[in-house]
């Protein structure tokens, strides 16, 4: 039994390996942009996970801190070969960045000080905090025209103390988490209180 | 110990960026230039620059890039370990007990109340690589109008073709380093 299982558990995991790294070395951009590149891979190609499945396990990797495309590997290995799955394709996911970015960190210091590499790195600087600011506006705007006044007011709050007294970023989410805590709860309780 | 303060700082930026995306930039700022001074608010800037035209999420990246500027590849190693550890622990958790409960309303209840701070966090690290770009300096000058007019005429000409066509961050990003190079070599 054993014998005849071995092999195939082997070959899975070298694929997990090559489709993970695949993945990870051609989505540039981060965040969301992989999980419907994995959903494309592991659902409609591989058939290693359900559709639906696929959707609750972007919930928990979006439900947890840390970077999305880390986490949304992590759980589609887990779920293909348990932790030695889930040790491999985080690991494939990891190294494409790490060997990219060693290669571009070890030429930095040289490649920074030539003018004209000086000169791109400031039009792309303009680029990178466009793109940001578009980032905020396009979550800031949801966010207002969710029309609810405690979120809206917990971001200007959140803004002034950063920016402006400097507390501890970690401090307030926490102090939010507890916030959002807070509201989940009595919500609930006054659903209990109506009669549910 | 460097590598274990690089193993710790960013396990910390790993644990606490929560949200996806952008989310890690502002605690990134905050250890790996705030309170470590492993890179000045130059070198950050490059960092997010970089990050963003090569694959992989921003805080990998970062980690990976603090690590080998201040001790090598063993602590591009270290630093990333420490950044991924806290996320895949966690989320194998949540695995278990998702399969075991059903139930996630909880947690995304909590990731509701994260949001604004999210955006609010996201926006004054932005809101310093504006000021970076537009003044070439970490703090805003006393006169307001001492602007590098390049970077500011780019930030903007960016910024409106993203807000009115949504085009892939990735050409903008290439176009404004086109650009900057040939505008800072005209002028």
């Amino acid at each position: 039994m054993e014998k005849t299982e071995k092999p195939g558990k082997l070959n899975q995991f070298l694929k997990l390996f090559t489709s993970s790294f695949m993945l990870s070395a051609c989505t540039f951009g981060g965040g969301f942009v992989i999980i419907p590149l994995m959903k494309k891979k592991f659902v409609d190609e591989l058939h290693y996970i359900d559709e639906d499945e696929m959707l609750d396990l972007t919930a928990i990797a979006q439900s947890s801190p840390g970077a999305i495309a880390v986490n949304a590997a992590t759980l589609v290995g887990y779920r293909v070969g348990g932790l030695a799955g889930a040790i491999v394709s985080l690991t494939a996911t990891v190294l494409p960045p790490l060997i990219i970015i060693s290669v571009i960190s070890s030429f930095y210091q040289a490649f920074r000080d030539n003018i004209y590499v000086s000169y791109a790195m400031s039009g792309m600087l303009a680029g990178v905090a466009a793109v940001i600011t578009d980032v905020v506006l396009r979550m800031g705007t949801d966010l207002v025209r969710s029309r609810k006044a405690v979120p809206v007011i917990m971001m200007l709050l959140s803004f002034i103390a950063v920016r402006y007294f400097h507390l501890n970023i970690i401090m307030v989410i926490l102090i939010c988490g507890c916030i959002g805590a807070l509201q989940i709860w009595t919500s609930s309780r006054a659903e209990k209180e109506r009669g549910f | 110990m460097i590598y274990l303060e690089l193993f710790l700082s960013f396990m910390k930026i790993g644990l606490f960026s929560i949200g996806g995306g952008y989310a890690a930039m502002p605690l990134i700022q905050a250890q790996a230039v705030d309170i470590h001074g492993w890179l000045t608010m130059t070198q950050f800037a490059d960092l997010m620059t970089i990050a963003e035209m090569t694959p992989g999420p921003i805080a990998v990246n970062s980690a990976t890039f603090v690590g080998i500027q201040t001790a090598g590849i063993p602590g591009a190693l270290v630093a990333t370990a420490g950044c991924v550890l806290p996320g895949s622990l966690i989320v194998l958790l949540l695995a278990y007990l998702y399969y075991r409960y059903r139930g996630l309303s909880y947690i995304q209840g909590v990731l509701l109340g994260l949001r604004p701070a999210v955006i609010a966090m996201i926006a004054s690290a932005g809101l310093s690589l504006i000021i970076l770009s537009v003044y070439g300096q970490r703090a805003l000058p006393a006169d307001l109008t001492a602007v590098q007019w390049i970077p500011l005429l780019i930030f903007v000409a960016a910024l409106t073709v993203l807000r009115l066509k949504k085009p892939d961050p990735i050409k903008v990003m290439a176009a404004a380093g086109v650009a900057g190079i040939v505008l800072l070599s005209i002028f």
